[in-house]
């Protein structure tokens, strides 16, 4: 039913096939034909593995999870952009009515060094756990807290620091930047942090440990082009990079032990 | 003798958990050292479970099937959480919640859980609040609440529409930090595949690697479940792709009771399928439902536009039908009434199968309201609207977009079309006061357990449940029984073949990880022509036709035949490509359908035997004359815990409920 002016769609895929971390991989084209355009892409993908699971071939591997945008897991690289053609939205929320009849799709996994590629278009982002296990966090024990309404936080700090906490830790940023840098992901935890009277205490010990956890992981350096802005699906504003840089210089002159 | 025991403190209801909190038995610091505690899930529960053992110096490890614990399902929860503050000043007591809930949960949950639930919800809050989760705040810097369904009061909690996201966060942190300082052992993209169990008794589980394949035995001391629910079993629902029941079914099949699986909840406003190739479905918030009105033409097979249909030829069925209620009805009431007027032939859209939820009247309204604040006198129809939308933007925009996305309509100008669709299940393992499974040492918490919402779950309690559990019911209840496990281990400590100096070299480990083994080959080597996709929505079509919104004998019993016919044909025809020693989707989810397969006969067993309707559960046999619920409290006012026996085969249990503290009532919205 849909829209109710759902057509169909006749596409060429090119899709990345890698074996496993270690194997070298290359390119496959895929023919499909009577996609109906109210599909998600992802939904597209599970016409193409049927189809290959039908021809006794092995299906595409692909992260993917809530399929509404909000758990981070899915992670395609379509046409040179992450996520795909269209602004603010991950690639389980990108739809087929964004692509026209006859275009040729070409599919890849996140590409950057701290993202080895597991098979095919998965990736493995452990590296952004260890960062957040480094000092993405308020240290305060269960049982600890004192009334929620005792910490009075403006609503200006509030939203500002929700804004930051969107994110989803996709990757997009990452897989945008030509030099690989996980700068957007990392200042999005800090900002939140150093935003909100919560997180205070280790404000300065938190930025110098995300960073340096961060340097650790083999991410590369930020050139302010902004790549990872115009990709994030949830929309991180760019002042959080400029946030961070003000933290960790600040906290590199004054932070002792 | 009931084989049940749900070891429910002495005392009044209000003393109940204060009085059992402080007088337990405790472990040690030094012996929470030796104590090794396996949290399968990451989510809500199971977060908030592994930062809070891990803090009080228990050796934790944390197992999850995503690449990254922060991906849990939790993390798609919209609209908020309950919690008995009162910050509003508006009558609101942990009584009052109590009350609410077993109420909402059309009187078949328990008491004594249910008001510890209420006692916890307010030091949730502080919890998240402390750990820097940014919900939303008024001017003044205070927290700010709204209201969901089945309440008077205003005590949702909320962080836009992402509050589940952002209190999962909250406890990811808190749990990557125990990680970061060593203390919890992360093992991602691992399925749990098998309880081991030793005399009865948990001693660890045997998981998968999913990126190598290899099969890992763990030992622990005890294992908590926080697997979430099993609403895949639908093939349709808001769940994510990836949850399921298999570590919860394997449980069952080591003799945990499943209790009450036929309790699931159906939520009324949810985008349509639209077409066979969907393959999940988006709930659009119950927070839509304050200015939305739900109606359906007059005239059957209508095939005018929405906008083209005058409003005398308009049916708002629920204002109708309830004029108390009107469009907030709960929500087992409401997705009733909307597949009611779509079986009768009034449904819209091009499946026919859904419903208007309409902000055209509302939109009308802010916008009077607007142009009143602006000074602008006699303003058009063209400025109403226009300034009706602002409102509509700054209250719902991000919904409105992601229906927009999904569907290609923008909501601000045609009605939205909505249809009920499987969000979450109540039933789930049986636990007793503790949380522990009718397995000693092995525990449920969140939505994989069945306790605290009986027939039918209120919106914002889900996160409730899951961060009340997680945070504050189990670092107290665990201790009851590895208090006992210290004085087990200090006894048998010179015994050279005891569990703790053999832990995974028993040989119940090398059976049990065998019998894995021999299943994921047996899943290889069918070699049939199916694939299995297909099988899944075979089966979810059988449930969602039989074992849905209504339920009735004859359909029941004819979905436990074909869904018995479908597990034999799964497991001579289906189809499982790549090898056991990669990375392999398919592979995982062959485990998990089959399972599904299993536990779908059950659920229809469950409803069978269930005769009245109650909450989620709906049986056309038993209802009022006006087509309402009619539960039997005389027969049914109990827990059915099933006992699984062997291939179809379980036997049923019971926990009789008593209500010592609440009237049990009919629901009436009328």
């Amino acid at each position: 039913m849909g829209s109710g002016h759902g057509t169909e769609l006749n596409l060429t895929l090119k899709v990345w096939r890698q074996k496993n971390t270690k194997a070298s991989g290359s390119f496959e084209t895929h023919q499909l034909t009577g996609i109906s355009t109210d599909m998600s892409f992802l939904e597209m993908f599970d016409v193409l593995n049927e189809k290959l699971i039908h021809e006794g071939k092995e299906a595409i591997a692909f992260d993917h999870d809530c399929r509404e945008g909000i758990c981070g897991m899915c992670s395609m690289y379509i046409n040179g952009r992450p996520h795909g053609p269209k602004n603010g939205v991950t690639t389980c929320q990108l739809h087929m009515r964004s692509f026209k009849n006859g275009d040729t799709i070409v599919v890849e996994p996140w590409r950057s060094a701290a993202f080895p590629v597991i098979k095919d278009l998965a990736v493995d982002r452990g590296a952004f756990d260890r960062i957040i296990a480094s000092g993405g966090y308020v240290s305060v024990n269960t049982g600890n807290a004192r009334d929620a309404n005792n910490i009075l936080i403006p609503k200006d700090a509030a939203d500002e620091a929700f804004g930051a906490a969107a994110c989803i830790g996709c990757g997009a940023c990452v897989a945008a930047c030509k030099n690989g840098s996980a700068m957007l992901f990392v200042s999005a935890k800090v900002s939140q942090l150093a935003l909100l009277p919560q997180g205070q205490v280790e404000r300065k010990a938190r930025v110098l440990k995300m960073v340096a956890a961060m340097d650790e992981e083999g991410f590369g350096n930020c050139t302010n082009t902004g790549a990872c802005e115009a990709e994030c699906p949830k929309g991180i504003s760019l002042e959080n990079i400029a946030r961070m840089n003000r933290e960790l210089t600040s906290a590199a002159l004054t932070y002792t032990k | 003798m009931s084989k049940l025991d749900s070891k429910i403190p002495e005392g009044t209801i209000d003393q109940k958990w204060s009085k059992y909190r402080s007088t337990v038995h405790l472990v040690n610091p030094a012996n929470k050292r030796s104590l090794e505690v396996l949290v399968v899930g990451s989510g809500l529960a199971g977060a908030s479970a592994a930062a809070s053992l891990a803090e009080m110096g228990y050796k934790v490890k944390v197992f999850c099937f995503q690449d990254s614990p922060r991906r849990a399902h939790s993390i798609a929860a919209q609209g908020g959480i309950n919690a008995a503050k009162n910050y509003q000043n508006d009558g609101d007591s942990t009584y009052r919640l109590f009350y609410d809930t077993i109420k909402g949960g059309d009187y078949r949950a328990r008491e004594a859980n249910v008001h510890r639930l209420a006692e916890v919800s307010s030091s949730i809050i502080d919890q998240c609040v402390a750990q820097g989760v940014p919900l939303a705040r008024e001017y003044g810097g205070l927290l700010s609440n709204r209201s969901f369904g089945g309440t008077q009061v205003q005590r949702t909690f909320y962080a836009a529409g992402q509050t589940g996201q952002q209190l999962l966060l909250g406890a990811y942190s808190a749990l990557q930090r125990q990680v970061g300082m060593g203390a919890v052992e992360l093992c991602a993209r691992h399925e749990m595949l098998d309880v081991v169990t030793i005399d009865g008794i948990t001693r660890g589980i045997i998981a998968r690697n999913l990126i190598t394949g290899e099969m890992e035995k763990h030992f622990g001391h005890a294992v908590l479940l926080c697997t979430g629910g099993y609403g895949n079993v639908f093939y349709l629902s808001t769940n994510a792709m990836g949850s399921n029941v298999t570590a919860a079914w394997k449980a069952h099949k080591k003799g945990a009771f499943f209790a009450n699986p036929c309790y699931t909840q159906i939520h009324p406003t949810c985008i349509p399928v639209s077409g066979d190739h969907q393959s999940k479905l988006t709930l659009m918030s119950e927070s839509l439902r304050n200015d939305g009105r739900i109606w359906v033409p007059k005239k059957k097979d209508d095939t005018r536009k929405a906008t083209d249909i005058p409003e005398e030829e308009r049916d708002y069925y629920l204002e109708r039908r309830y004029p108390a209620f009107g469009n907030l009805v709960p929500r087992d009431v409401a997705s009733r009434a909307a597949k009611e007027r779509c079986d009768a032939g009034y449904g819209v859209g091009n499946s026919k199968m859904a419903v208007y939820l309409d902000f055209a009247f509302n939109t009308a309204r802010y916008g009077k309201t607007e142009a009143t604040k602006l000074n602008i006198h006699n303003p058009s129809q063209e400025d109403i609207m226009r300034l009706g939308k602002e409102v509509v933007k700054e209250k719902y925009g991000n919904l409105f977009d992601m229906y927009q996305q999904i569907t290609g309509e923008n909501p601000y100008e045609v009605p939205m079309r909505i249809y009920p669709a499987v969000h979450y299940t109540m039933g789930g393992l049986w636990v007793d006061y503790n949380l522990m499974t009718t397995v000693k040492g092995l525990y449920a918490l969140g939505e994989a357990n069945f306790s605290d919402h009986g027939a039918n779950r209120l919106g914002a309690s889900a996160l409730m449940q899951g961060l009340a559990d997680g945070y504050f019911v189990i670092p107290y209840t665990l201790g009851v029984y590895l208090s006992a496990e210290v004085t087990r281990m200090s006894a048998e400590k010179d015994n050279a073949d005891s569990i703790d100096k053999l832990k995974t070299n028993h040989p119940a480990f090398e059976t049990a990880l065998k019998e894995q083994t021999e299943l994921i080959n047996k899943f290889l080597n069918i070699n049939g022509t199916k694939s299995v996709e297909s099988f899944h929505k075979r089966l979810g079509l059988i449930i969602w036709n039989k074992c849905g919104m209504a339920r009735n004998k004859e359909g029941l019993t004819e979905a436990i035949s074909e869904i018995q016919a479908l597990r034999k044909e799964f497991w001579s025809d289906v189809r499982v490509l790549g090898s056991a020693d990669e990375f392999n989707p398919d592979l995982e989810k062959a485990g998990r359908v089959a399972d599904f397969i299993e536990l779908g006969e059950l659920m229809c067993k469950d409803a069978l035997h269930r005769e009245e309707s109650c909450g989620g559960h709906f049986r056309e046999e038993h209802q009022t004359e006006e087509g309402e619920a009619k539960r039997d409290d005389v027969n049914f006012a109990y827990v059915a815990a099933w006992e699984y026996k062997g291939v179809s085969e379980w036997e049923l249990n019971k926990e009789e409920l008593k209500y010592e503290n609440i009237k049990i009532a009919q629901r009436s919205y009328k």
